[in-house]
């Protein structure tokens, strides 16, 4: 059979030509541009009136940014710089970075603190962020609140560090008990930390006094710009969650007492604005608490907004347990697992998962509520640049770039969070198509 | 026989009620009920001493007492001695207008960008991503900030549009954009106005209710009846005749102009060039002083026009008042050198003397426009700068996030669907407006009416640029100047509460309408 072709007549072609590049009409970068962009009239005007808008936005926009002046002390040395040009004055942010990003009364020799409590939060967070990672770093992730505490305010050691013993002693009796039943050990547990805690205030007198370890205290009220937001976000979020997940299984639990109790408060939560959240924290909260207890405003705006936060989160959980089929449930029962352990085991791993996208929605829109509390005048990013800033005689009226840097620093920081739960579905997704 | 035997009956113990799933339930509510109301009687304890400490009481009785400050933006009477109650009335007022204008805008915004989104054209469907991204990922308080910062430092002053050569015009004659506020013309009802209003909301009702008995027509019958020309016949035809109606007959009726004794017998034209200008008493509401407006503005800006040479500034000022009586009373007293007023009133009085110039009474809706007197504008509507950039951030943020939704709900119907559509034979429009939109906004409505209710909740925000919403006020002032904080965010929570509230059971209602009808 082989050689049929070498019989052939000397005409035939004996091997196959090899393809030819498409015309150019129907290829490449032209058919692309004619899909895209001129698929017909009407998207060929859209093309043509959004590059113009962009060319317009760019013009306007591009020699302003380019044309800045970095270096100058007010924003009148930058006009006199600029001699009638136009420009952005990016030196007010040179020249208040410190205030931009750490408020006006955090001491300035002190600045490596909260710098170096924020690139701890990086590596700590990154073992609960990136499952990858090797499980023992969680234990720094634990430990990483009692630090941050202690860099970012400062005073003796012995409280973080005793607050952290109370903890364990807690995990402790829970793990010593919880082989009998989960409420015992979790009960116990918490009550044997709060036994510690209040031993605590006798403790660390003496303790200062043998081994006196401590930084030098900064109060809450010299806390302000981006570390503010950052500090309000995180420790908003953290406390929200296990919040969160209690008041949705309480939502979705079968006792009615518990049930009403949840419900009321998720519904009361989220039908108020922040706002008037935040002015409870400033100026009714002081009427609830025993007299002459000083929770400065920091603690109290924690407060409300940890009980904000929560609500939403728990309405994200309630979406994931609904979302689980009953099946997983009943299974659960039919293992004979009791409701502790069919949550702990079978149900909220895949609620949780269900919920991850909306759980970093909330966040998302929680880090960027904290610039309310510029709102009951603290100095928060925005609070920094609306009141000591903008109010100073040198920059008074420099606002394209301090808004403009603020909005890119909350967009750089909710994108990449956006987008690392997009990328967090994907690892998760453990089904097949 | 039988030989069943009774279990034995269990003794109730103690440890049963932490062991035994009967039992359990009860003590842990028991438990969750005891430690809430021990942490209730707690905080109402502790209130009632920092109270007695302080030496305040609870009490609501401020309210009835003057508020003693201004407000700004006034939908409803209004002045500083009315009392707190009727201050936070306004706030509400004031609230649900922004909330009202963002929830409008936002939708518009946001179906739009929702769609393009999806569009086929690579280019504007990257540019509505980034608008969203941009959007979604920054605080809207910054982004109200920005907005404000451009209404009040970016905007010219009034200023700007002095002078013959002014440096700024107004947009058609009738429209400023100012740092004070966007000034835009008033609608003014003349005769037959109310009947035109009525007759045009009547013809858009007919419009509905004739495409309603159109598809009942095509369902029942398989008869296709026109829709397009119908109904543009259905909403102008009655508008249009009712408009010439009353403009040819009560409208085109002519007004007697007063000017001050000896000065008679000249044109409107005349006087006011002679006098280097005039002070209009405007009646409020009534549609022949602005009919004299309009002819003033026009003479003010014929000077203004032609070789700069000849250029004349004329000095038109108008003196606002309540009634035709408060008019004649004001003109008698000399505040203002003119006065429009139906022919037969202007017989009987005996101030004055009568202008040649006639001026009708009116069109059904003449527009009151605003126009520079002095150094600031007067008349017309002024939006406020802390309005606009309310209602522009909220509908802006919120259109981002209802874009989002409004893709999700078109993606979520399969594309079997239009395909399915399309070998029934329907054409592309219908497909949409049929098979495709119907399902699509089933998903879509419910997370939309909770973006409304965000943008509602977010309008407290007002308080960072100065509009007086209900923060602003009952939140605001009154909480200031009366010292009491809980009464008033009470207050201010229940307030918003009944508005989510009901937003919910709107939406609960609508859910329960639209839901797939399932076995």
């Amino acid at each position: 059979m082989s050689d049929v072709h070498a019989r052939t007549v000397a005409f035939v072609r004996e091997s196959e030509i090899p393809p030819a590049p498409p015309p150019e009409a129907v290829g490449g970068a032209v058919k692309w541009l004619r899909d895209n962009l001129f698929s017909n009239w009407f998207n060929a005007a859209l093309t043509l009136a959004s590059l113009y808008a962009i060319y317009w936005v760019l013009a306007q926009s591009l020699p302003w940014i380019l044309n800045g002046v970095w270096n100058a002390g007010s924003l009148a040395e930058c006009r006199e710089i600029l001699a009638g040009t136009s420009g952005a004055c990016w030196a007010v942010l040179t020249e208040r970075w410190n205030q931009l990003l750490f408020g006006f009364t955090y001491p300035s020799r002190l600045y490596w603190r909260p710098s170096l409590a924020f690139l701890l939060l990086l590596v700590c967070a990154a073992p609960v962020l990136f499952p990858a990672l090797p499980r023992r770093m969680l234990i720094l992730t634990a430990f990483y609140p009692f630090v941050a505490y202690f860099l970012i305010w400062g005073g003796s050691i012995w409280t973080p560090v005793l607050t952290a013993v109370g903890f364990m002693v807690g995990y402790a009796v829970y793990s010593r008990l919880v082989t009998q039943s989960f409420a015992m050990g979790f009960f116990g547990g918490v009550v044997a930390a709060l036994v510690f805690w209040l031993l605590q205030g006798y403790l660390i007198p003496p303790l200062s006094a043998v081994a006196p370890i401590a930084l030098e205290a900064v109060p809450s009220r010299n806390m302000g710009g981006f570390m503010l937001n950052i500090i309000l976000g995180t420790v908003c979020i953290s406390l929200s969650l296990p919040i969160g997940i209690a008041l949705a299984l309480g939502r979705q639990s079968s006792l009615p007492i518990i049930k009403w109790i949840s419900v009321i408060f998720i519904e009361f939560i989220r039908g108020v604005p922040l706002i008037t959240l935040l002015f409870v924290a400033n100026v009714v909260l002081a009427y609830f608490l025993p007299p002459q207890t000083n929770l400065d405003l920091i603690l109290r705006v924690v407060i409300m907004i940890t009980m904000f936060a929560s609500a939403y989160i728990a309405e994200v959980v309630r979406g994931g347990l609904a979302a689980l089929p009953r099946g997983q449930y009943e299974a659960a029962d039919s293992l004979g697992l009791d409701y502790a352990q069919a949550m702990r085991l079978i149900i909220l791993p895949q609620a949780l998962k269900i919920s991850i996208p909306g759980i970093v929605n909330v966040a998302v829109g929680l880090f960027k509520d904290t610039t309310l509390v510029s709102v009951i005048s603290m100095f928060d990013l925005v609070g920094m640049i609306r009141g000591p800033i903008l109010a100073s005689t040198d920059w008074n009226g420099v606002y394209w770039e301090l808004f403009g840097f603020a909005a890119l620093l909350f967009f750089v920081v909710c994108y990449g969070i956006s987008q690392y739960s997009q990328w967090l579905e994907r690892q998760l997704q453990t089904d097949r198509r | 026989m039988s030989s069943t035997v009774e279990p034995p009956r269990e003794q109730f113990r103690l440890s049963m009620l932490l062991n035994d799933t009967r039992y359990r339930s009860y003590t842990f509510q028991a438990i969750a009920l005891v430690l809430l109301i021990l942490f209730m009687a707690f905080l109402g304890m502790n209130l009632v001493r920092n109270l007695a400490d302080l030496g305040q009481n609870i009490s609501f009785a401020f309210l009835g007492e003057p508020a003693g400050y201004d407000i700004n933006q006034r939908p409803i009477s209004y002045d500083n001695q009315d009392s707190h109650l009727r201050a936070a009335f306004v706030g509400v007022l004031n609230t649900l207008i922004v909330a009202f204008l963002g929830c409008v805008t936002a939708t518009i915004l946001g179906t739009l960008a929702g769609i393009l989104r999806l569009s086929n054209n690579w280019l504007v469907a990257k540019l509505m991503a980034a608008y969203v991204e941009a959007f979604r990922n920054v605080p809207v308080l910054i982004w109200i900030l920005i907005i404000f910062f451009i209404m009040t430092a970016a905007l010219p002053g009034p200023a700007a549009f002095r002078g013959v050569d002014p440096e700024q015009s107004m947009l058609f004659g009738a429209m400023a954009a100012t740092n004070r506020g966007v000034y835009v013309p008033e609608p003014v009802l003349g005769p037959g106005g109310w009947l035109f209003v009525a007759v045009l909301i009547a013809s858009v009702a007919g419009v509905f209710a004739y495409r309603r008995f159109a598809t009942k027509m095509l369902y029942d019958t398989g008869r296709d009846l026109p829709r397009g020309w119908p109904s543009l016949g259905i909403l102008v035809v009655p508008s249009l005749v009712v408009w010439l109606a009353f403009s040819l007959t009560a409208g085109s009726t002519p007004n007697a102009l007063l000017v001050p004794e000896g000065a008679g017998g000249q044109t409107l034209e005349e006087y006011v060039m002679a006098e280097g200008g005039a002070t209009l008493c405007l009646v409020d509401g009534a549609s022949s002083s602005t009919v004299a407006k309009t002819a003033l503005l026009r003479l003010q800006d014929a000077a203004r026009s032609g070789p700069v040479d000849d250029r004349v500034n004329l000095n038109i000022r108008t003196n606002r008042v309540e009634s035709r009586e408060a008019a004649v009373a004001a003109f008698e007293e000399g505040q203002c050198t003119l006065l429009a007023l139906p022919q037969a009133a202007a017989a009987d009085l005996s101030v004055g003397a009568v202008l040649e110039t006639e001026l009708r009474e009116g069109r059904p809706i003449e527009w009151d426009k605003p126009f520079l007197s002095g150094f600031n504008f007067s008349d017309g509507v002024q939006v406020r700068g802390s309005l606009i950039a309310l209602w522009f951030a909220l509908a802006i943020y919120t259109g981002a996030f209802i874009a989002e939704n409004v893709r999700a709900g078109i993606q979520a119907i399969p594309r079997g669907q239009t395909e399915a559509a399309a070998s029934l034979g329907l054409r592309p429009g219908r497909i949409m407006s049929l098979i495709i939109l119907p399902q699509a906004l089933r998903i879509i409505i419910p997370p939309v009416i909770s973006q409304y209710l965000n943008l509602t909740k977010n309008s407290s925000l007002a308080i960072a640029v100065g509009y007086m919403d209900v923060t602003g006020t009952l939140g605001g002032i009154t909480l200031n100047q009366t010292g009491r904080a809980i009464e008033s965010i009470l207050m201010l929570m229940l307030f918003y509460l009944i508005i989510s509230l009901s937003i919910s059971a709107v939406m609960n209602t609508f859910n329960n309408a639209v839901r797939l009808k399932e076995r």
